[in-house]
């Protein structure tokens, strides 16, 4: 290694890898992955936001996790988010594709998806 | 895509407990799920709470399990990292249910690491990255900024400006001395020579100390960043860890750091392309105490018998191969990255007037969390012992907190506020000492404690200069006489009397300091010296020579169970009848006390 750059380029490949463990994104998102979730589909969603996470380089400010079983088994999979000073917001029947649309819309955008919400299923 | 990391303690305390075994264990439970390509295993240095190993915490929540068995593997791996169900039973957490549920509810996760009590207070700079990285990858190092600071000061800032920022930043030398930092290496730049050599001293020696193992163990790079900054700034080529062979795990993860180092062109020729060489070699140490003096510590690594020698001349002007050297602390060094890439501001804005930063301690003794602890200087005892060392156990009551080993002096319990710093500890005839903070409870005799650590300095003395080659030995022999219960007042003075002169006429560091633990001791609990030698009484009970059984005659069942438990046969009586205890035969080990179901025996 003989310049900066080599080394930045070091600190950005393995950063993703490391990022895990400062556990200080702002938000959280979390995955229900009891047996109803999992029969139901909760792994490709995991995946889906922990890998879409990653590609948008939301890593700093996203935390990916799961959870066990949430309650509401008949709406799962279930994916909570948890910001900081915010409402909890509860996504239900969640697939990959969702997951990608939460991700752009509601994680980069800042813009719940009403639509996808535990709320608007009840009312 | 990795989603969860599970982090292994690989310290000596958590691989004593046996963490490593936990290792294959995961492996074997992750590929059962299908789940290896998802989680990661990552072994690390030492989290600090020694006293919960075998450690894992698991991330990306920070869960927390203490005293994990290969047997639990199992449940942590079907349970948690396959139904998102965090292993409750296993779970440390000294915070309320309250709290727990406030952060369920709140955050989305159960309690981790960061919310209990041993983590809250507590302020990371040197063991940053302890427990957070695994210390055999150069790579989790640098993606922690890890060699940032070295190519900042390669590519950006001159060796006066190296020496500016770690001044204007206030670090004092960690090792216990407290001597300024920046200071000590504009002494060595100032020196012309053809050669100049950067020693690292990682001889620690204190009973009971293990700051800079767990340093070397958890975060092996940031010292050798620190020593080629070092090199850097005060003209040196070449350095020397300086390290004890009775660290095996911390002498390996030193080997891998250099080579790897030097596999990247971070150490070597031409560094970052800047022209600067620099060059590390690791030194063991024997064992012998007097080596963590600096000027022994480089008689040492010469090759030589470790001795020390008089200064002046310091060793800026002439030390390692007779050049002008500096030589830090593994503590000191590992706070150098931080203040140059966070900058001088950032780090005089904790601590205390004059003493800057963070110091580590390694909390042992009468305490519920024995461990590693890094806090901000200005912390007052009281936190430590209460808040995150958890408190004396068993209800016992604090009496004195034991700072810097056999070199240092205790802090007694109505001192227990007083603000941790260089100054502080100073003013009460204290001192820091390297971080060894040892907790004793009412159970605890003073005399007997500066007994002890006068046994220890009496073996590791070198012999040298004769004030601590004989006048230790005279005073371990006074305190001898004392605790058997042979003692004078006359010999109390003439102690007291001895420890000065030893600590004023010692040729180096270990001699001038060796008294300490009796002065301090002398001078909080010298109410426990009289009842020693006027009373004939060990108020902590501890002292044997002047203990005795006796069994009370009202109390006692004649159930005969402490006459069979004495392993001497001192114990006699019939069936039904009080028994009696013969003193001449009692070896006062104290096994018909715990075995006495009535409470009828006691001593005094």
């Amino acid at each position: 290694m003989k310049s900066l750059e080599e080394l930045a380029a070091i600190r950005d490949r393995m950063k993703d890898k490391v990022v895990l463990r400062e556990g200080n994104g702002q938000i959280r998102v979390v995955v229900g992955m009891a047996t109803c979730g999992i029969a139901a589909g909760a792994r490709p969603v995991l995946n889906a936001f922990v890998e879409g996470v990653s590609k948008e380089n939301l890593s700093d400010k996203v935390t990916v996790s799961q959870t066990g079983c949430i309650g509401v088994c008949q709406f799962e999979p279930v994916v909570e988010v948890f910001e900081a000073g915010k409402e909890k917001v509860t996504y239900i029947k969640m697939t990959p594709e969702k997951a990608a649309e939460v991700i752009e819309k509601h994680l980069k955008g800042g813009n719940v998806i009403t639509e996808y919400t535990i709320g608007n299923a009840i009312s | 895509m990795v989603r969860a990391q599970v982090m292994v303690c690989g310290g000596t305390g958590c691989t004593a407990s046996g963490s490593q075994k936990l290792i294959p264990e995961f492996e074997k439970e992750l590929k059962n799920y299908e789940l290896e390509d998802e989680i990661k295993i990552v072994p690390t240095g030492c989290f600090g709470l020694c006293e919960r190993g075998p450690v894992v915490i698991i991330y990306p929540d920070g869960t927390f399990y203490s005293h994990v068995k290969p047997e639990d593997v199992h449940e942590i791996v079907e349970e948690h990292l396959f139904k998102g169900r965090p292993v409750d039973r296993l779970v440390y957490k000294d915070v309320s249910e309250e709290e727990a549920k406030t952060i369920q509810e709140e955050v989305g996760r159960s309690v981790s690491l960061n919310d209990t009590n041993f983590y809250k207070i507590q302020k990371r700079v040197a063991l940053r990255n302890c427990g957070v990285i695994n210390p055999e990858s150069i790579d989790e190092y640098i993606a922690m900024d890890g060699y940032a600071a070295l190519g900042k000061v390669l590519t950006e800032m001159t060796p006066e400006d190296v020496i500016k920022c770690i001044s204007d930043s206030g670090l004092r030398g960690r090792g216990g001395g407290g001597f300024p930092t920046g200071r000590k290496w504009s002494f060595t730049a100032a020196n012309k020579a053809d050669q100049k050599y950067v020693v690292c001293n990682a001889d620690e020696g204190d009973p009971g100390a293990f700051m800079d193992r767990s340093v070397l163990e958890g975060d092996p790079h940031c010292i050798v960043e620190a020593m080629t900054i070092c090199g850097y700034a005060t003209g040196a080529t070449e350095g020397y860890i300086y390290v004890r062979a009775e660290y095996p795990i911390a002498v390996k993860r030193l080997n891998i750091a250099i080579a790897q180092a030097k596999e990247y062109g971070l150490l070597g020729k031409n560094i970052f392309g800047s022209g600067f060489d620099f060059d590390l070699h690791i030194r063991l140490g024997a064992g012998a105490f007097v080596c963590g003096e600096e000027t022994a510590l480089m008689t040492s690594i010469e090759g030589n018998r470790g001795e020390p020698r008089p200064r002046p001349p310091y060793p800026a002007v002439k030390g390692l191969f007779a050049k002008p050297t500096t030589e830090n602390n593994v503590e000191t060094f590992a706070n150098i990255p931080q203040i140059i890439l966070k900058g001088a501001d950032w780090f005089a804005s904790m601590g205390t007037e004059r003493s800057k930063g963070t110091k580590v301690f390694a909390l042992g003794g009468k305490i519920t969390n024995t461990g590693l602890v890094e806090i901000p200087m200005g912390t007052t005892l009281r936190e430590i012992i209460e808040d995150i060392g958890g408190g004396v156990p068993n209800g016992k009551k604090f009496k004195a907190a034991q700072t810097g080993g056999p070199s240092g002096g205790c802090i007694p319990a109505s001192l227990i506020d007083t603000e941790i710093d260089y100054d502080n500890l100073t003013a009460i005839g204290c001192m820091m000492g390297s971080g060894g903070l040892i907790v004793m409870d009412e159970d605890n005799c003073m005399v007997d404690i500066a007994k002890f650590f006068l046994d220890f300095t009496v073996d590791e003395s070198c012999g040298k200069c004769s004030p601590c080659r004989i006048g230790t030995m005279r005073m371990k022999e006074i305190l001898e006489k004392i605790t058997s219960g042979n003692g004078t007042l006359e010999d109390i003075d003439k102690l007291e009397e001895l420890a000065k002169y030893v600590k004023e006429n010692s040729l180096c560091g270990l001699g001038q300091t060796a008294p300490n633990p009796v002065l301090a001791t002398l001078k909080f609990f010298r109410d426990e010296y009289i009842a020693h030698v006027v009373d004939k009484k060990c108020p902590a009970g501890v002292c044997k020579a002047l203990l005795n059984y006796t069994i009370d005659p009202e109390k006692c069942k004649g159930c005969t169970k402490c006459a069979r438990n004495c392993p001497v046969g001192a114990i006699t009586g019939k069936v039904k009848e009080p028994h009696v205890i013969d003193t001449a035969k009692c070896i006062k080990c104290g096994a018909c006390i715990s075995n006495c179901n009535f409470g009828a025996i006691s001593k005094g």
